[in-house]
């Protein structure tokens, strides 16, 4: 949305009013990630690093669902898969080249891209239905995949070593934590320009009405590959500095349910027609279970988001954002 | 293929399973023609449509748009083109406000990147259909003859050289009817061609130079209005035997 | 080198595995295929079915598969409840895609929590008198444990098949799977239509885990095993097509049992995913299909 007046002294005001109401969040999260981080850095403990660490990696993988299963309505079940081809790059590279993890991240992010490519390829031209079933089934063969692949840890997994402290950003969790914020970052500015350009426009039209979007020159299955391979990489790129962050991974951490529920699970809970939502979604579950793991079993903790998302989507579909739209629709 | 026939096609077959919907359909379509296509329910009339504008494959035959072979071409690109059609049932985007569905084509279409001028035209359009004050409404709070003008304008934001509209003014009453035939024959006075598919025959007769007769998948009739209207064929299928 | 003796072996047990996998997709057909209610919870119920089988077995001695049948009506009916609150929730609203999906997702998950948490991760099975002997055919062995499922399996097929042939309700799942505006016209209710439909097809999945535990010993997680495998069945065995499950399941069977032998058994869950991701494709109407 553009910020220049058209003269419509309506319609610019409305303009003000909407940039107004994306920038105070945006200064607003800058503002509680500042408070957060000089509150990590004044406990000092790994801990908190490593709390942060999961909460930032979980919004990014909610914000990247989001950009296919929020704008275009694809749902997307493999996003453990996509992640894990993440994990298994950086792995790969760990074991081979041994690059810097700021290289890696984009190597994994391509990985990820090209199997969002190739999937979508085969089955984004049916009925979205095919495409879910499809991504629920790829979670399995990649597992599956990785389980017979010695040199990657198989079955049997693989261990990674990490520095203790790395140069200029003290120990490598507290660098770990960086790395995922900056990643957190650019993945939620990446979703909101594909929410307010051509691409999320088309996308939008799309998820209403596929016949009708073609019909008004809408490129449908490029939307929709080019969302899947945005959605895709941004997994994979969350994934690679996993294996550092672990210091083990064997399919089972790499392919987690926690990761496939959770991913879904954040973005509906939060609401899924703006960039905020999942957001939302990822801060408030991520945190919640956070602090619940310290009390409970990670098995109840998971039936608890299973639970709440089955309740969101029955009784408030639009999440928390649409219910707090809700709430101050009412009051006006 | 004639070269005066911005839109036309050649020996167009359709098959669903064992049931064959077109038998082989050759129809033109002049630059800046008002074409009615009327035949009973079931003749083939959308199927007809449907393949034209690329919603479904042909299984034999050739269409030809302004010179350029379009058979084998994704709907979208045919859009792109200048072909445009409004749907029998109205298919608003339900999530985007009214000027947000009018942009829509206006975008991709048209191919249109300015933000702001997408928005001026937007509202252009809205004021041609008559629609200019449910700007910033959704879908779901119009009445039915203002859903088909929505269609209309989202078909005309496409900027089209061709528009078919597929039954524009089913269940609408006289004046509403009215309405729409006078929008359509704006959109015809500012140089689209416009096949019209109907039922309501008065509609028909008033707004066609050639009305084309479907009965079971193949062309039985074709004509002006009034020749069609008396020819044996047209009158047999119409009253029923 | 060809080992006829083992191909001719992994042939047969190809067509037993069929005969579980008949079972297990039936239900999708029905569900998925016939009414288009994309329930991708389906392989968590027939987890559900196995454990019940389990609990009965291990606690009173009731036979597995005696256990599932006496419980498929309670799945019936409690399949009817879910469909009808996925009905009212989401499908009447024309919202199915995205939530509905979520919604079967979510009830995947907490099926497979739940069982968790009840039953732990260990691999769990059941006794009886078939679990074991089998009969012999020249060099082939056929063990009863894996015949029971496929005579099971082949019934179950046959008598939805004979359902949908014979009565109003069976007739009715058929039109709707054509035309939901159809049935309407002749004065029956889609909704109730496909209500029925549904609980027939969570209580073809319990009766499925029960033969699924006769067949091998299972734990929660593997449910999500069978997500390729009954999607692929019923998309090979183009959708509607009960005949075409049969023969979908019988070449997932031996495409598997072939993979296993040759192979090695950690590769078979890739089969059905190269399976469905082939059809889908290459000829998304199936091998039945037109």
């Amino acid at each position: 949305m553009s910020l220049h007046s058209t003269g419509n002294p309506a319609i610019s005001e409305k303009r003000a009013r909407l940039s107004a109401r994306t920038i105070v969040p945006l200064v607003g999260m800058a503002i509680a990630i500042a408070i957060v981080f000089f509150g990590l850095d004044w406990v000092g403990t790994d801990y908190g690093y490593l709390a942060a660490y999961t909460v930032l990696q979980y919004v990014v993988l909610a914000t990247a669902w989001n950009i296919l299963g929020g704008y275009a309505g694809y749902v997307n079940f493999a996003s453990a898969a996509f992640f894990a081809v993440g994990v298994y790059t950086s792995v790969i590279v760990y074991k081979t080249v041994q690059l810097p993890l700021i290289a890696t991240i984009p190597l994994a992010a391509v990985a990820a891209g090209l199997l969002g490519l190739a999937v979508g390829y085969l089955t984004l031209r049916l009925r979205g239905t095919f495409f879910s079933i499809a991504t629920l089934a790829l979670s399995v063969v990649m597992n599956t995949l990785v389980v017979n692949w010695a040199f990657v840890g198989g079955s049997r997994g693989v261990y990674v070593l990490r520095p203790q402290n790395i140069d200029y950003f003290g120990p490598y969790t507290r660098y770990l934590c960086i790395v995922m914020l900056i990643m957190a970052i650019i993945s939620v500015l990446i979703a909101r320009a594909v929410e307010r350009s051509w691409l999320g426009r088309g996308l939008a039209a799309l998820k209403d009405d596929e016949i009708a979007a073609e019909c008004a020159g809408v490129p449908a299955l490029r939307l929709k590959l080019a969302a899947t391979a945005i959605s895709g990489a941004l997994m994979g790129a969350a994934g690679a500095p996993f294996p550092f962050f672990v210091t083990y991974v064997d399919p089972a951490t790499a392919f987690s349910l926690s990761i496939a529920v959770n991913t879904i699970a954040m973005p509906l809970i939060g609401g899924t027609s703006t960039w905020i939502g999942p957001v939302i979604g990822a801060v408030l579950l991520g945190s919640l279970q956070q602090i619940a793991t310290v009390t409970i079993s990670s098995a109840l903790n998971l039936l608890i988001v299973g639970v709440l998302m089955v309740i969101f989507i029955t009784l408030a579909p639009n999440g928390i954002v649409g219910l707090v739209q809700k709430i101050r629709e009412r009051r006006t | 293929m004639s070269a005066a026939s911005v839109l036309s096609s050649r020996g167009v077959v359709k098959r669903f399973g064992g049931f064959t919907a077109l038998t082989g359909i050759d129809f033109d379509l002049g630059p800046n023609e008002r074409v009615g296509l009327i035949g009973p329910n079931g003749s083939g009339k959308s199927t007809f449509v449907n393949c034209v504008t690329g919603a479904l494959p042909c299984d034999a035959g050739k269409i030809d748009f302004g010179g350029t072979d379009i058979t084998d071409m994704a709907a979208w690109r045919r859009a792109r083109l200048g072909l445009a059609r409004s749907f029998q049932i109205p298919r608003p985007f339900r999530g985007l406000t009214v000027r947000r569905n009018i942009e829509v084509p206006l975008a991709f279409a048209a191919g249109m990147s300015d933000q702001r001028e997408i928005e001026r035209q937007a509202e252009e359009v809205l004021v041609r259909v008559g629609l200019a004050a449910k700007s910033r409404k959704a879908p779901r709070s119009l009445s039915q003859v203002e859903l088909r003008k929505l269609e209309l304008g989202r078909a005309l934001a496409a900027r089209p050289k061709v528009l078919i509209a597929d039954e524009a003014m089913a269940g609408l009453s006289d004046s509403e009817v009215d309405e729409i035939l006078v929008l359509l024959m704006q959109l015809n006075d500012s140089g689209i061609a416009i096949v019209l598919i109907e039922h309501i025959m008065r509609a028909v007769v008033r707004f066609s130079q050639r009305v084309i007769v479907l009965v079971a998948g193949a062309k039985i009739a074709e004509g002006t209005p009034q020749d069609v209207m008396s020819h044996p064929e047209v009158v047999r299928a119409y009253l029923g035997q | 080198m060809l080992n006829w003796d083992l191909l001719s072996n992994a042939l047969v047990s190809g067509v037993l595995l069929g005969g579980l996998y008949c079972a297990v997709a039936v239900g999708v057909t029905i569900a998925f295929g016939m009414l288009d209610i994309v329930n991708i919870a389906h392989p968590a119920f027939i987890m559900m079915g196995a454990f019940i089988a389990y609990f009965f077995n291990a606690n009173y001695g009731v036979d597995p598969l005696v256990a599932c049948i006496v419980a498929a009506p309670f799945a019936y009916i409690g399949g009817r409840l879910m469909y009808r609150l996925y009905y009212l929730a989401f499908e009447r609203h024309g919202e199915e895609s995205l939530q509905g999906l979520a919604f079967f997702f979510g009830l995947l998950f907490i099926i497979e929590v739940g069982l968790l948490l009840i039953f732990g991760v260990d691999y769990r099975f059941v006794e009886a008198r078939y679990i074991g002997p089998g009969i012999n055919i020249g060099f082939v062995s056929i063990p009863w444990r894996m015949l029971l499922p496929l005579i099971v399996g082949l019934l179950m097929v046959g008598g939805v098949a004979l359902f949908n042939a014979k009565t109003f309700t069976g007739r009715a799942i058929l039109a709707v799977s054509q035309d939901p505006g159809a049935l309407r016209l002749v004065g029956g209710n889609p909704v109730k239509i496909k209500e029925i439909a549904f609980g027939i097809s969570i209580a073809t999945a319990i009766i499925a885990g029960a033969l699924l535990i006769i067949i091998q010993p299972v734990e929660p997680s593997i449910g999500r095993d069978f997500i390729g495998r009954v999607f692929a069945i019923c998309v090979l065995g183009g959708m509607t097509s009960l005949p075409g499950t049969v023969i979908a399941a019988m070449l997932l069977g031996i495409a598997e049992t072939l993979t296993t032998t040759y192979l090695g058994p950690s590769w078979s869950p890739a089969i059905s995913f190269g399976i469905l991701l082939l059809t889908l494709g290459v000829r998304p109407a199936g091998i039945l299909g037109r």
